[in-house]
């Protein structure tokens, strides 16, 4: 039988992930700064003024009340911090932390409570709740509305992170966060909101911990998180020309890391490149590098090479934004590197 | 607020296990039984149970570093309690928290907390469940003065009160954070009274008092059972022992000691129940003695009971983790 499918964007598959999810668990309420916007302003009593900064939330407060779409204060920690308790006590919270750059003034919340509740009570809790956060630099949004910052939740023990690159994920890796029983940070890149795919009408529910290949090839291997899984499949078309075959490797999630499918799309490419908009210490790039030389060294031609942002802070200017993040060009560098 | 006999007698009993475990936990640690740190609440018993006595199985609590004092005004058992202090299998949490994370949320116990304010933003989340699932629970929200300057706590209380969620939020003023004293941490005159810019009530009471605590906590209760949402109360109160064990205690005078001690919250209570004729000189000495068992029998089940498997520390960081 056909499933039906339509072109979504990627703003609006998260829309969809999360009006299914609601409609399906009452338990499952949204918390945000500007979720519904304009709060007791009369006539927004069941409509929103905003519906999410971007208006990924759109229309949500229209189908589920102000009950279960809370406008919440700029107080990060405090209704961070609700969200884990309302976790640990019955609801599935799924709060937005609007740019994660801000989560240094609630990452107690995070890192303290949600993630390490269930480990220091000796498994006898639960923290059922989702953060989504908006990354990424081309916003021209400057140092503190710009960064990546996956790597810092990944390192956590206790936190699932997700970084959906297409509509499609973006829907079904959502409500399979929504369903987990542990704290996930859901990721999304701010330059794919606007992006459009095919997207399945029906429920959709992609498991977490399973790399995607968005592309095959022979050639070499190109893991690329979030929006750089774009400008591999970019720099797969140049090189094709000159009979490269890149197979694009989409881990999706970066806790739990597959990385089976990575370690055995390398052993058969003998070449791998991490292309990482985040910045290079202490990185998922260094991360994947590491888990491919420890385990294929032998099965290795090539060093790996990772394409990455600098080790700065995301700059305002667009000529200094435009070099900060990894181009296309940097990638199909990188790949020669490696022939 | 008439006092039946039998809430007295559960009042004088929790008061009284409190101060038995502690007591017990104090020579323990010294005699190097116990390890890491631990921070200890006898002195302050009127405050976790007055407040406790309100609340039931539907009801959540989120506590602090001095756990051991809520734990048990919320009914956690104190051999587990007792096997999760020794680090044992058979502890709270597996001995996977200690005195500091000491939980128990099947009891409504959200956890001592290691970090000081940590626990406000759990408490407003429990009222939240509270409300949107309709199950008619309050949360009480136990913070010591120290916390009362954290973010987290007064971002709490806003959130509570704009949400007009069912939380009651208790600041135990034992008078020191650490070593440093509130009326050099604090710029307000009483912290109740912070509770007018989130337009809450605020109330200050003798934390030593646990009718008085038990009246006001009453109120609170009730008030956020109605859906009328969030108060703060404000227990004047005072640790016997250090900030943690160990602590020599050089920023306090042994005569404001002395004088605290004497105004014990339990030989008032015990004055006050016999003298109103809920309880009899009897009736005390027996729960003395039934505390003192209890406590016994802890030691004795903590000390029978099996240490973890190293590596049981790899379990339990994620429900599923692929």
């Amino acid at each position: 039988m056909a499933v039906a499918v339509r072109s979504l964007t990627f703003g609006q598959a998260i829309n969809e992930a999360l009006r299914l999810e609601m409609e399906r668990d009452p338990s499952v309420v949204l918390m945000g700064e500007d979720v519904a916007g304009g709060a007791t302003v009369p006539g927004f009593e069941q409509e929103d003024a905003w519906g999410g900064v971007l208006g990924v939330t759109k229309g949500l407060v229209q189908q589920f009340g102000r009950q279960r779409v809370l406008d919440t204060p700029i107080s990060e920690s405090g209704f961070i911090g609700a969200a884990v308790g309302a976790a640990a006590t019955g609801l599935r919270p799924v709060a937005e932390l609007m740019f994660v750059d801000f989560f240094g003034v609630c990452m107690d919340q995070i890192f303290n409570q949600g993630a390490k509740l269930r480990y220091m009570f000796g498994g006898k809790a639960r923290v059922p709740m989702v953060i989504r956060t908006m990354i990424g630099a081309g916003f021209r949004a400057a140092g503190q509305h710009s960064g990546c910052h996956y790597s810092v939740f990944t390192h956590m023990p206790g936190l699932k992170c997700v970084v959906p690159s297409t509509p499609a994920d973006a829907k079904g890796l959502l409500a399979a966060s929504i369903r987990d029983d542990d704290p996930v940070i859901f990721f999304e890149h701010k330059m794919l909101y606007d992006l459009t795919g095919e997207v399945p009408e029906d429920e959709l529910v992609i498991p977490l911990g399973q790399a995607d290949i968005k592309r095959s090839g022979d050639t070499a291997t190109v893991v690329a998180i979030g929006r750089m899984v774009h400008l591999a499949l970019e720099a797969a078309d140049l090189l094709s020309a000159d009979g490269i075959s890149l197979e694009v490797v989409d881990p999706r999630t970066l806790s739990p890391l597959d990385d089976d499918t990575i370690l055995s799309s390398v052993r058969r490419t003998r070449r791998v490149v991490v292309v990482d908009e985040d910045n290079p210490r202490c990185s998922m790039a260094t991360d994947i590098v590491a888990m491919v030389a420890s385990q294929a060294f032998d099965d290795l031609d090539a060093p790996p090479q990772i394409v990455t942002a600098p080790h700065t802070p995301v700059p305002f200017s667009p000529p200094l934004e435009d070099f900060y993040v990894p181009s296309v060009e940097r990638v199909v560098q990188a790949v020669r590197a490696t022939l | 607020m008439e006092l039946t006999r039998e809430q007295a007698v559960w009042i004088y009993e929790r008061m009284r296990l409190i101060r038995s475990f502690e007591e017990r936990v104090a020579r323990l640690f010294a005699d190097g039984r116990i390890p890491g740190f631990v921070h200890l609440y006898a002195g302050e018993e009127a405050v976790a149970v007055g407040v406790c006595a309100h609340l039931g199985d539907r009801d959540y609590i989120t506590s602090t570093h001095r756990g051991h004092g809520h734990c048990i005004a919320k009914g956690v058992p104190v051999n587990e309690m007792m096997a999760e202090l020794f680090g044992r299998a058979t502890g709270s949490c597996k001995g996977k928290g200690g005195s500091m994370h000491i939980a128990d949320v099947s009891r409504g116990m959200l956890g001592a907390n290691g970090i000081v304010g940590g626990g406000p933003p759990l408490a407003a989340g429990a009222a939240l469940t509270a409300r949107t699932l309709g199950t008619g629970g309050v949360a009480g929200c136990f913070f010591g003065d120290g916390a009362a300057e954290q973010g987290t706590t007064h971002e709490a209380m806003n959130l509570a009160a704009i949400w007009n969620l069912p939380v009651v939020f208790v600041c135990e003023n034992n008078q020191f954070a650490e070593s440093t004293p509130v009326t050099y941490h604090c710029a307000a005159t009483s912290n109740a009274d912070r509770a007018a810019s989130y337009n809450i009530p605020g109330v200050l009471l003798d934390g030593y008092d646990v009718l008085a605590m038990y009246e006001a906590a009453g109120e609170a209760v009730a008030r956020a059972r109605r859906g009328e949402g969030p108060s703060l109360l404000e227990a004047k109160t005072w640790r016997y022992f250090g900030h943690f064990e160990g602590d020599q205690v050089t920023y306090r005078t042994a005569e404001q000691s002395a004088a605290y001690r004497e105004h014990d919250p339990l030989a008032l209570f015990a004055k006050q129940a016999t003298e109103r004729g809920l309880l009899s000189r009897a009736d005390l000495d027996r729960i003395d003695q039934d505390a003192e068992r209890q406590v016994d029998e802890a030691v004795e089940f903590a000390d029978r009971s099996p240490l973890p498997a190293p590596e049981d520390s790899l379990s339990d960081v994620y429900v599923a983790y692929r």
